[in-house]
Formats: structure tokens, sequence, C-alpha cells
């Protein structure tokens, strides 16, 4: 693979693509829990989708998420990326070709920002000039200046600009699967709105398959291809948002895109630039 | 300065750094093992937290009969000393590295070793350098102790103008250590400030 200088595709046009995630019985119990986090998920995310995990808080969204980079082993069932069992995969090989977003941002703070985005691209062994030219183009799809902000140490970064350079981190090996975990929800709602069009952008420029976690059922709406609606463990439904909008499985489903449901349905019939 | 204030300061600047880079080699290291694993995790703190209450005195005493007078027992009893806040900080500064830090970087595909190499201990750095600032500071000041079971060192002016009745000497060595001791601080000061600069804002 070549890196080209170009800002939009990181491929030089071609685009990086996403990978089939599946998941077949997925469940999770973790030691001396009395009953499992994450219970029977059977869930296929077709390549290139935005699929969104939303449910409350302690409902096993992130449990499920981290099943996939492996960082939690499921107890029962199977996890496979483009055909391939995760399991037979080793860890750390798997993860270098899967991003991963976390709220926190997890940027490393002894680390300038060239250095933190050119993390798995230096675990990967690239030479030193692929690494300097991928971080530029990085950079500057996030709309970052490189000149500016290449060499500043996170504590230079507003939130939303950390997080967004936390998103090139994730992208920066052209991983086919991006997985985010409530990855907006630590900035104010105006930042949260341009970090959602960016991310909305970017997916529509490289058809990453995201897997994306909120309990925000309007940053649901606004993101999804497809809304995975979790409730204790199990998935409820998964349809598109205007599916889960207009019929919602069940009176959980109801309750949860709540009585607003008829202005989001009329909010999502206008173009995202707008919104 | 008299040759003779050379040798003694000499012998207990050797003594002091000795028993730190033992103390050091030992501490560091065993902390960073026992960090995530909860039962020697206990015993070890537990340990520390019990050296640190016996006075320097005692330990200085009791390793006579074991090691008998001179520098190895005063070394001996030196380490014991310096463990304890190296042992704690090392703990404190490897628990203090937050978990989204580390859980981002196994996200990313670093090897555990990886993950400790390249994130947790340069992280934890600057509170593993305030552990052998610390220790450092006991250790000058007890390593004057040492001349009362033979360790050699500026206490011997103490120890000796104590039995003779000659204030200056004992003036002498008192001030010498302090200063000393004051020096010593100051110093490791100066490189802890820099360790924890380059995780701040203004290195670049
Ligand atoms: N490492 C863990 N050990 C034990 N229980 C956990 C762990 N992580 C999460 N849980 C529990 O699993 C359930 C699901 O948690 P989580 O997946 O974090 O939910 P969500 O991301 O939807 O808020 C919760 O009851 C939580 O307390
Ligand atoms: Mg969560």
């Amino acid at each position: 693979m070549t890196s080209s200088s170009s800002t939009a595709s990181p491929n030089g046009g071609a685009r990086a693509g996403g990978a089939r995630v599946e998941l077949d019985g997925v469940g999770v119990r973790y030691p001396n829990a009395p009953f499992p986090a994450v219970d029977g998920v059977d869930l296929t995310i077709e390549s290139g989708t935005f699929a969104v995990l939303l449910g409350p808080s302690g409902c096993g969204k992130s449990t499920l998420l981290r099943t996939i980079n492996r960082l939690v082993e499921p107890t029962t069932g199977t996890i496979r990326i483009d055909g391939g069992e995760i399991r037979q995969r080793d860890a750390t090989d798997l993860r270098r070709g899967i991003g991963y977003v976390i709220q926190a941002v997890g940027l490393f703070p002894h680390y300038t920002v060239a250095q933190n985005v050119s993390v798995v691209p230096r675990l990967l062994g690239w030479e030193r000039e692929r690494v300097e030219r991928r971080v530029d183009e990085l950079l500057r799809m996030i709309r970052l200046d490189p000149a500016r902000y290449r060499d500043r140490k996170p504590r230079e970064l507003s939130g939303g600009e950390a997080q967004r350079v936390g998103v090139a981190r994730a992208l920066a090996a052209e991983p086919r699967v991006l997985l985010m975990d409530e990855p907006f929800a630590a900035v104010d709602a105006i930042v949260r709105a341009s970090l959602q069009d960016e991310i909305a952008r970017v997916h529509r420029e490289l058809g990453t398959t995201i897997v994306f976690v909120t309990h925000d059922v309007d940053e649901a709406l606004r993101l999804a291809d497809r809304i995975v609606v979790m409730n204790a463990g199990h998935v409820v439904q998964t349809g598109s948002p205007t599916e889960v909008l207009e019929r919602p499985a069940d009176a959980f489903v109801r309750d949860l895109v709540g009585v607003d449901a008829e202005t989001r349905r009329l909010a999502l019939e206008r173009p995202l630039i707008e919104r | 300065m008299s040759a003779d204030f050379i040798a003694h300061l000499g012998a207990h600047v050797v003594l002091a750094g000795a028993a730190l880079l033992v103390a050091a080699a030992i501490g560091i290291p065993l902390a960073g093992g026992a960090v995530d694993r909860p039962l020697p995790r206990g015993v070890l703190l537990a340990l520390a937290g019990g050296f640190r209450v016996v006075p320097s005195l005692a330990v200085l005493t009791l390793t006579i009969p074991f090691l008998g007078l001179g520098f190895a027992p005063a070394l001996l009893a030196l380490v014991v000393l310096a463990l304890p806040p190296i042992l704690v900080n090392t703990d404190v500064a490897l628990r203090s590295v937050p978990n989204a830090t580390l859980e981002a970087a196994r996200g990313m595909g670093m090897t555990e070793r990886q993950v400790g190499t390249r994130v947790r201990w340069p992280l934890a750095l600057p509170v593993v350098a305030v552990g052998v600032r610390t220790a450092t500071v006991e250790v000058i000041a007890s390593a004057t102790l040492a001349a009362f079971i033979g360790g050699g060192g500026l206490g011997d002016y103490i120890v000796s103008g104590l039995q003779t009745g000659n204030f200056p000497e004992l003036l002498l060595g008192a001030a010498s250590v302090a200063v000393l001791a004051i020096l010593a601080d100051a110093a490791l000061g100066v490189t802890q400030r820099r360790l924890a600069l380059s995780l701040s804002p203004t290195s670049g």
C-alpha cells in the first residue's frame, strides 16, 4: 500500500472500504456477575455500514463493542470479520487493524499530536517518511493544520481538537472497521455537532464500517445507517432510523425515542448538512 | 577543606548513594511487578508500612548481630530505610496512570510489554522520582547514624564530638549533613520537575 498526499482520501482515491462484521450468539458474563452483561446477540453489520449501538447506561453497549477488538472475550458465541473468526487471530495483530476511539480520548499525554496519530503505523513498522506523510494527510483530513498542530501536546488542544486527533489516530493505518465508544459525550453541544458532521463526512469518504456506541437518541438518528437498540444485554430492535422511529419494536423502544418521535422523524427528512 | 573532611564526606556520599542505588534497583521492579497482583501487592505495601515506622537507629542496631560492625550493616540498614518511599511511590505512580489511557494503548494493538514501556512507565516516572527524592533525603540524614555502628561518614564528627565534648566538631558534622541533604534534594527537585514538565504543555 502506498499513501498519496491527497487530503481527502488516504488511499489516493481508492477507498479503504469497510469490513463485514458478524456476531453470532455473542454473550458476555463477567466473573462473579449475577447476570450476563451481553446475552445471545446475533447481529450482522454489512460492509461500510455506520451502525450505532443505542441504549441506556449499563445495558451492555461498551461490552459488546469491546468484544469486536477482543478487549473483552465473549463467554459464548463467535465473531467474524470478513468471514474470519477473530478468535483465531492474534489479539494485538487484530487490534492493529481495527480503529478504536473512546470517550476519554485516551491520547497519550507524553506524546505529541504527530506521535499519537502515528502509534499504529509505528507499531506496524512503517518507514519514517511514510509515517510522516500519513500524519500530515490525516491532520488535513480532520481539518487541523499540520504545521500548527503536529508538534503540540494533547494538553494544548481543546476538547474538540483532542477528540478529532483521537479519530485521526484510530484511522491512521486505514482500518476496515472503526469502533467508537461514546466518543463525543464529553464535549459541548456545538462542538459535538461539528464532530458528528466530521465523522459522517469521513465515513462517506472512506467507506469504513463504523460501530458507534451512544446513549443519545438524537446522535444515533443523526449518524446511523442502522440503529441497534439494546436493553439489559439484549438487542431489542435493529433498523434504519426511520424504521426505529416509525415502528418501534416494543414499549421500551417507544419510550426511548420518546414523545418527540414525530419531531425527530421530520428532522430526519432534512439533509445532514442543514441539520 | 581538609583532606580528613573530604574523606568523610566521600564516605558519606558513597554509603548513601550505594544504599539508594540498591533500594531503587530492588524497589522499583518489585513494586512494578506487584502492582497488578492484589496479594503480592498487599504484602509488599504492608511491609513498606511496617518498615516506615521502625526508627532508623533501631534498624541500624538490629543489623549488628547479623552483619557485625562497619559498612555492610550500615548499607543494609539504609536500604531498608530507603525502600518504603520507593515502593509506595512506584505503586502510586503506576496506579495513577488513567485506565482509559492503558485501554486505548491495548485497543490500538500494543502488547502488554509495549503498554508498559511506551505508556505506563513513562507516565509514572515523575511520581517514581518523588519517591527516590524522599528516600534520598532520608538516607543522607540516616547515614549519619551509621557512624554509631562503624559505617563511617560525616556522622563520625558527631560521634566523636559527643564523646569528647568538642562542640565545633559536632556542629561541623551536623551542618555538613544538613547542607548535603538540602543540595541533594534541590538537585533531584530539578530533575523531577524536568520529568513532570516533559508531560506538560509548555515543553512543546
Ligand atoms: N470489567 C467489568 N467487570 C465487571 N462488570 C462489568 C465490567 N464492565 C462492565 N460491567 C458491567 O456490565 C454491564 C454492562 O456494562 P457496559 O457494557 O459498560 O454498559 P454500557 O456501555 O451500555 O453503559 C454493567 O452492569 C456493568 O456494571
Ligand atoms: Mg459504555
